[in-house]
């Protein structure tokens, strides 16, 4: 399980995450929503190891994130990073000698699934193909937490399709956890277990899905308006 | 391709109801195998969570058995599709006539009306 404590984290003097803490319990999937700056990014990169707290504690099965748990957690960023002169069976070699836990079997899988050539140069793929490359070597690693940042933003709806069927059909969901950021919440819901949603880095609300529908009568897109509208007015209330 | 999903309503619940809504109109017959939980996730577009629960409620419901290593299958038993069938035509007729009472129309009225407009079957 990642753990994270009253995590603090400023960039300069600005917040990036203002005291967030956070369970994420092994065998879900959670979407991690919110505005551009809100935090999104940074709760991942936290909980990659990636970036350290200034004050409050990150941990994974109750020890300490360091940048050593990145064998143990898949982190997908939202660039796109790869050395473009490698053709795809290239790069699944190179992440192959990088992460003891990739399997070579299920990323060839993967990347037929998602219909890409093995013999493709990255920099001849489109920006879709790209996408599905990125996601099929983060999937290919039997990792039990997969932290993606943005893996649907800019791409076009076959490719998303695409991604979330690889992401039902190359997670385990007896195991495996899968925390993605996303703007497209409407599309990504039934792909949900849990919602996370940020505001001006803060945590506001982690909620079930079914719950959402099963409480509220909304689904979560409208359910997010709604709680976008109360913390305006708390906001200008407590002016 | 992936299904559009109502938005007032749990996902899992719209999936139960599709999937008794195949087997009601035989398009899942009695004891026909269903596709594993992770395949139909897939063809539908939801996590496998979501499905593991369609199925487990569907198997509480009797509607479905699991066979040890074999998967999911539609139950043999129709009396068990036909009183399900009977019971989703009386709640449907129950919504039906509490609107038509809401809204102050008269039975006459509304059976000209069914008459009229013809069922898919005429």
């Amino acid at each position: 399980m990642i753990e994270l404590m009253n995590i603090v984290k400023k960039y300069g003097s600005k917040m990036a995450l203002h005291d967030v803490t956070v369970s994420i319990p092994k065998g879900k999937v959670i979407g991690l929503v919110g505005e551009n700056g809100s935090g999104k990014s940074t709760l991942l990169k936290m909980m990659a190891g990636l970036v350290t707290p200034n004050s409050g504690s990150a941990t994974f099965d109750g020890h300490p994130i360091t940048r050593r748990i990145a064998s143990q957690i898949a982190y997908m960023s939202d660039t796109d990073d790869f050395y473009t002169y490698f053709t795809v069976q290239q790069l699944l070699d190179f992440y192959a000698t990088q992460f003891e836990d990739f399997d070579m079997v299920k990323a060839k899988e993967i990347v037929q699934f998602l219909n890409v050539s093995l013999a493709s140069r990255i920099k001849s793929l489109s920006k879709g193909n790209r996408g599905r490359v990125k996601i099929a070597v983060t999937l290919a690693r039997e990792a039990d937490y997969y932290l993606l940042d943005e893996p649907f933003s800019g791409l076009d709806p076959m490719v998303r399709d695409d991604i979330s069927k690889g992401l039902i059909r190359f997670t385990d969901q007896e195991r495996q956890t899968v925390i993605m950021s996303t703007h497209e919440i409407r599309e990504v819901e039934p792909l949900l277990d849990e919602i996370i949603v940020m505001r001006g880095g803060r945590l506001i609300a982690h909620e079930a899905v079914d719950e959402i529908r099963d409480f509220y009568g909304i689904d979560a897109t409208s359910w997010m308006m709604s709680l976008f509208k109360d913390s305006q007015v708390e906001r200008e209330l407590g002016k | 391709m992936s299904i559009d999903f109502l938005p007032d309503k749990p996902i899992y619940q719209q999936l139960i109801d599709r999937i008794m809504g195949d087997i009601m109109r035989g398009t899942l017959a009695a004891g026909e195998k269903l596709p594993s939980v992770r395949e139909y996730a897939v063809e539908v577009g939801v996590n496998a969570n979501t499905m593991q629960r369609v199925y487990k409620e569907l198997e509480q419901m009797e509607i479905t058995e699991t066979r040890r290593g074999q998967g999911s299958f539609v139950t043999e038993d129709q009396e068990k599709i036909t009183a399900l069938r009977n019971e989703m035509k009386e709640q449907l007729v129950a919504t039906f006539l509490q609107n038509v009472a809401a809204f102050g129309f008269t039975t006459d009225e509304i059976v000209q009306c069914l008459q009229e407009r013809g069922g898919v079957d005429d």
